[in-house]
């Protein structure tokens, strides 16, 4: 990439930009308390983004749209994970599936 | 025990919790390299974006629009917007983290990726009774070296470069490890409905601009988990 400042000046703004993000709440909050409700809500901050940050990467394969691979891989590491509270076996057994399948089917 | 004892302790066990996930971190950095690498960017600059920003999709989208010669402002507002996600996990750490000193939070921030945050809630739940010192060591201990994993992954590939192939079902197999995160955290009704609400309303509203699908989506999947949790009566001895 020929312009430096261009580039320079995106990695220093992202980097900074990304690290006020991850600062905002926890660094200026602090121990303020925080009212119950809230507090509540963001019990469930974990599970309400990683399925939203899954879903649309199982449901449409980048090219192709639905892949079986993708589904049964995933249902497979959620029954075991759900099964066996184990995330190393269900993520293991889930990429062996999905490997295999993927490669298989092209 | 001394609080540096405790610190130690939380760190051993944060290093083994996060250790597996670098099975896919470390394909996900050399993708990152070998791309930032092919769009024209020498090693000290692929690895300036792996240490100052270390935030893999954020980094892609980054170099993706800079090959495209989008304007500053643009490139920064999408791949800030990818980022905003963590801005939820920050608010979510305020009741576990908060009450350290201003200079330990600001450090932690650094590691504030998916998987720290992700497995530092899980052990929230399964190790309720952690000090904060042993907790912190736990967030440090899977985020430190994850990151040593993510910097050195980057560097390969950035040297490897076309030999790398780049199309090989990557984005699956994080997403994949996403999925083996969520099987633990579904404990109740109420999580279930915020895990339901969160995938029906990304895939509804995926057409909106800088990824804010996801995030509206995740504050409503938010909003209907408490609200269950409120209305359901509460089981015995909890």
């Amino acid at each position: 990439m020929e312009d430096k400042a261009y580039l320079w000046t995106v990695i220093v703004l992202l980097g900074l930009g990304t690290w006020l993000i991850r600062f905002s709440f926890l660094g200026l909050i602090g121990d303020k308390p925080l009212p119950t409700y809230f507090k509540q809500m963001l019990n469930y901050t974990a599970v309400a983004v990683l399925p939203g940050l899954a879903a649309p990467v199982v449901l449409q394969a980048p090219g192709i749209g639905i892949e079986p691979a993708r589904i049964i891989s995933a249902l497979v590491i959620l029954g075991i994970g759900i099964w066996t509270q184990n995330m190393l076996k269900s993520i293991a057994a889930g990429l062996v599936i999905y490997f295999s399948l993927h490669y298989l089917m092209m | 025990m001394a609080t540096s004892g405790l610190f130690y302790r939380g760190f051993r066990d944060g290093v083994f919790s996060g250790l597996p996930f670098s099975l896919v971190l470390v394909p996900f950095g050399m993708l990152f390299g070998v791309v930032a690498t092919e769009a024209g960017l020498n090693i000290y600059e692929v690895m300036a974006f792996s240490v100052l920003v270390i935030a893999g999709a954020a980094q892609l989208s980054a170099v993706s629009l800079m090959s495209e010669n989008a304007p500053v402002l643009i490139v920064l507002a999408i791949s800030l917007a990818v980022n905003l996600r963590m801005g939820l996990y920050s608010a979510a750490l305020v009741p576990t983290f908060g009450k350290l000193p201003l200079w330990k939070r600001s450090l932690a921030c650094y590691w504030l990726f998916d998987q720290p945050f992700a497995l530092t809630s899980l052990d929230l739940k399964k190790n309720p009774n952690r000090s904060v010192d042993e907790r912190l060591g736990f967030f440090f201990g899977v985020g430190i070296p994850l990151s040593i994993f993510w910097y050195s992954a980057t560097f390969i590939g950035a040297y490897l470069g076309e030999f790398f192939p780049t199309n090989i079902g990557l984005d699956f197999a994080i997403a994949a490890t996403f999925l083996s995160l969520i099987a633990p955290l579904l404990r109740s009704p109420a999580h279930l409905a915020a895990a339901f609400v969160s995938v029906l309303g990304t895939l509804l509203l995926q057409s909106l601009p800088f990824n804010t699908g996801l995030l509206i989506a995740a504050l409503a999947a938010m909003l209907v988990g408490s609200e269950i949790e409120r209305r359901l009566p509460k089981k015995g001895g909890v």
